[in-house]
């Protein structure tokens, strides 16, 4: 069947909508090619809107991985802003991939990736544009299979209605295997349809099928059991995990957009994984073990991608980047060949030690050196104990005060309300931690011109963390104890002035607590909110609070279980969660008795340099830690000079 | 205490090069903007040696004269970079326009011999095709046009509605005929207007402040004569600007520093 590109028809709407450009495709290191002769097509989706989207590393290794396959051909879409959705829907133009304008319901594969819930309704939306039917009962042999990734695939009941199957785990090779059983699917003709490839993917016991699993519950609302209703369909559904950093150089050809995106730089990913054990951290403890990318695997990436994109500034990339067994040597290392070009070298995550604001200040060694963020996520000792943080007050007056006096005049401190076992007064502790640092830089500096601000996120329990079973903090009480801190600054007559605070409501994350850990009954509410106008629920100018609480009323009229029930509910021990069937390798025993000691001030060690403290990962994975160092050395590097081609 | 960059200044500038560059196809949807920042990596790709700003944030140096609004394609965009060492211009352009993504392209680089860019622009040449509107319906609409001594029209800015007068800047508007038949685009088309000739217009405008653009040209003609291509099925190309000479005709703004190679004894300091 041919397809055609929707350009024509869609051109004449682009100049009526904002920053068109979006729209059109076209950016370096794209790829368009042949439809007729690939013989696996995907469409791949980050659900948000295109600034946020492209620079997405998830979805631009997944782009180029495919497409280096000769016979695979993968192409992008993004979430389309209201005022353009509107002239499509007027003019019945479908859902479109930025690469060849290609209707997205004619690809063999709909892929999205998920880094949060809050994406869930834009997919809805991306789907009833594309034409295919929500439901994913209702679709037919003619209709993409719709495939979700990324972490919110950790728990994707939410939204099992509508997809037909998502990975949980590193993508790069599972969309290799995903390809794999389509093209023999395909070559055979379809054997039995949908369903048949559906099962054949399933059977591979690391891609979840929803419909092949049936959901039970007990007359109180919480689920009886979960089990597979189809022979062949194992119990449980494994994470993957990819073993050799090296081995996947991705993305050597980042995509260079012309519109203006959220990030704007090349990214390396240093290391995937985190055992530094913080229990509300949904990121390391799903993606453990720590697999390094080794120094000169590193070296080349960087070498390669900043001469493939012009980008000036580089990001070495992690879950706590200065954790890099060899990262003293990468940072000199990039440092030094990148002297008099320049490029920029960043850090995104920073811990809280000097050695750390020795690193930032090696990569901004001839840079501005304007802010540097620190995240002690817990304003108390106490709060810092329970989240297995393991930083002291006095570790921190000590990373700031180096930090003042290395010319740094700006510190960003970054913590969470809303935390298990939470106090008013473990939230009004970074009112005094935040003038501590502004005396210490004041010190430190001989000067009055250094600030500090802290910004404050509402905490979300999530699942395959210690804190799955918690109940979530209300957003009434999270606003009235922001509030409290934010007059505690403000009457600091002191300090005061030089501290900023930024905050938002408690009621986004409610939402999101909602998602994250709601089950197949939640997946009403999110198609009534779709129908009622939700869309782009990331964005605070667009998320309505009141249009999902009206949802919840209206799915959920009959009382057994509501917004509360999934949100500030604790949940017992031995509760069958909604993700129970899904694999991360961790052991639930071991997940119950980390949230025991966290209230008891048990702290857990960082395997990488203690004895294996058994949260059960690599024995149920067959994955070990992978760390150097190496002692190999980053150079020989020579970066393009100006004036050489 | 403030820290200023270790090390020497950044070499100082030795060359200035002009370009002009095209925005076709759909990377006419490219704003300013987005041209600027391709623009600045592109030559990085390119390794042309820039000059660079002092300082901690250190910026290329480039000009831009007056650019094309998003949505319209151009064949005649400005601007001028610093550059290190001495460059063969040719050379530079062949290197920036193969780094430039394809509908991003430079046509032409000559070396700067004094006066400035900006002195040498003062029209636009565009050319407006409307393949909903039949070349008779159009005549009609410019004949109202022109007769008119003033056509007032209203253009929705950033910051609130604002009253323009769309036709003393223009110098001339003429209309042609297509050689292709009109389609229907996009599910707008009018019933009737499909399948014969359509309505090309072409017109010289001045830059003023504010400035008049042919959305707001187009805007008067519906104003005058009731004429309603949509405005979003109108595909607008600045063919060309300049300075107007005595004769109408638009010069070239990189002439002067073509003829000063070929004249290098007679050229200006």
């Amino acid at each position: 069947m041919p397809v055609e590109s929707l350009f024509p028809r869609l051109e004449t709407l682009l100049t009526r909508v904002q920053k068109p450009i979006q729209y059109v495709g076209g950016e370096l290191n794209s790829t368009i090619k042949d439809w007729d002769t690939a013989a696996v097509r995907w469409c791949l989706m980050y659900p948000d809107a295109y600034e946020v989207g492209l620079p997405n590393q998830g979805v631009m290794i997944l782009y180029e991985v495919l497409n280096e396959q000769p016979d695979v051909l993968a192409e992008r879409t993004y979430a389309v802003w209201p005022d353009l959705e509107a002239l499509m829907r007027e003019h019945h133009v479908p859902q479109f991939t930025v690469d060849a304008h290609r209707p997205v319901g004619a690809f063999d594969i709909f892929g999205i990736s998920f880094s949060t819930e809050l994406g869930y309704t834009n997919m809805l939306n991306a789907l009833d544009l594309a034409g295919i039917p929500l439901d994913a009962a209702e679709r037919t042999d003619e209709h993409p299979i719709v495939l979700v990734g990324g972490h919110s695939a950790f728990n994707p009941e939410p939204i099992a209605d509508f997809i037909d199957a998502a990975v949980l785990g590193d993508g790069e090779q599972a969309v290799l295997n995903i390809t794999a059983i389509t093209r023999t699917f395909k070559a055979e003709g379809s054997p039995g349809g949908r369903d048949e490839l559906l099962l054949r993917l399933a059977q591979t016991g690391n891609v979840y099928v929803p419909r092949f699993y049936d959901v039970d519950y007990l007359p109180d609302g919480r689920i009886q059991r979960v089990a597979p209703n189809r022979h062949g369909v194992p119990y449980r559904v494994s994470k993957h995990t990819v073993m050799d950093l090296d081995e996947w150089p991705y993305p050597k050809q980042a995509l260079v957009p012309l519109a203006e995106t959220v990030h704007e730089r090349y990214s390396v990913e240093i290391f995937r994984g985190c055992t530094r054990g913080c229990r509300f951290c949904q990121a390391g403890m799903i993606t453990r073990p720590v697999r390094e990318r080794s120094i000169t695997g590193i070296g080349e990436m960087v070498l390669q991608g900043v001469k493939a994109t012009g980008y000036q500034e580089v990001g070495l990339l992690s879950l706590s980047s200065a954790d890099h067994s060899e990262i003293g040597a990468i940072a000199k290392g990039l440092a030094d060949t990148y002297e008099g070009t320049n490029t920029s070298l960043s850090l995104p995550s920073t811990r809280v030690d000097a050695f750390n604001v020795e690193l930032a200040s090696e990569l901004s060694r001839n840079g501005r050196r304007s802010g540097l963020t620190f995240a002690p996520e817990g304003g108390s000792e106490r709060m810092r104990k329970v989240i297995n943080k393991m930083v002291t007050e006095e570790d921190l007056i000590r990373t700031v005060t180096t930090a003042y006096a290395a010319g740094w005049r700006q510190v960003k401190l970054y913590f969470m309300c809303g935390l298990p076992t939470e106090t008013d007064d473990d939230v009004l502790q970074i009112a005094t931690l935040a003038s501590r640092v502004i005396e210490a830089g004041r010190k430190a500096t001989g000067s009055k011109d250094v600030r500090c601000t802290v910004s404050i996120g509402g905490f979300v329990p999530k699942p395959h963390t210690p804190f799955q079973w918690v109940a979530q903090l209300d957003h009434e009480t999270t606003d009235a104890r922001l509030k409290k801190l934010r007059d505690a600054i403000r009457n600091d007559r002191r300090y005061g002035k030089a501290i900023g605070m930024r905050y938002h409501d408690g009621r986004p994350g409610i939402i999101e607590g909602l998602l994250s850990r709601g089950d197949r009954r939640v997946g009403a509410v999110i198609r009534q909110v779709w129908q009622d106008g939700g869309r782009f629920d990331g964005w605070s100018e667009h998320f309505s609070y009141d249009r999902w609480v009206a949802a919840c009323d209206t799915v959920f009229a009959d009382g057994l279980v509501n917004l509360d029930w999934y949100t500030i509910r604790e949940r017992e021990q031995h509760e069958v969660l909604p993700w129970d069937h899904l694999d991360s390798g961790l052991d639930r025993e071991w997940l119950w008795e980390d949230w025991l000691d966290s209230q008891s001030d048990v702290e857990v060690e960082d395997c990488r340099w203690t004895p294996c403290f058994d949260c059960g990962v690599c024995p149920s994975m067959g994955t070990e830690i992978q760390v150097g160092p190496t002692g190999r050395t980053l150079l020989p590097l020579t970066p393009v000079q100006p004036g050489q081609r | 205490m403030a820290r200023t960059p270790d090390g020497p200044p950044p070499p100082v500038a030795v060359q200035r090069l002009r370009l002009r560059y095209a925005k076709r196809g759909r990377l006419r949807f490219s704003s300013h903007r987005d041209f600027q920042r391709a623009f600045e990596r592109a030559i990085r790709r390119a390794g042309v040696p820039m000059a660079y700003s002092a300082g901690f944030n250190p910026h290329p140096k480039i000009s831009y004269a007056g650019a094309a609004p998003t949505g319209t394609a151009s064949e005649a965009e400005y601007l001028e970079i610093a550059v290190v060492e001495h460059c063969d211009p040719d050379a530079v352009r062949k290197a920036l326009d193969e780094s430039l993504p394809p509908g991003l392209d430079v046509l032409e680089v000559v070396e700067a011999r004094g006066g400035s860019l900006p002195d040498r622009i003062a029209v636009s040449v565009w050319r407006v095709e409307l393949p909903t509107v039949t070349p008779t319906d159009a005549q009609v609409a410019v004949d109202g046009f022109l007769a008119a001594d003033s056509v007032p029209v209203e253009r929705v800015m950033k910051d609130g509605r604002r009253q323009l007068d769309a036709r003393v800047p223009v110098v001339s508007l003429t209309v042609s005929v297509s050689e292709l038949d009109g389609a229907p685009i996009g599910s707008g088309g009018h019933p009737g207007s499909s399948g014969g000739p359509y309505a090309i217009l072409h017109m010289v405008v001045r830059h003023e402040t504010p400035s008049v653009r042919p959305d707001d040209v187009l805007t008067g003609l519906r104003q005058v004569a009731d004429l309603v291509p949509p405005a979003s099925e109108a595909r607008v190309t600045r063919l060309a600007q300049g300075l107007l000479d005595d004769d109408g005709q638009v010069a070239d703004p990189l002439a002067p520093d073509r003829e000063s190679v070929a004249h290098p004894a007679t050229a200006p300091a």
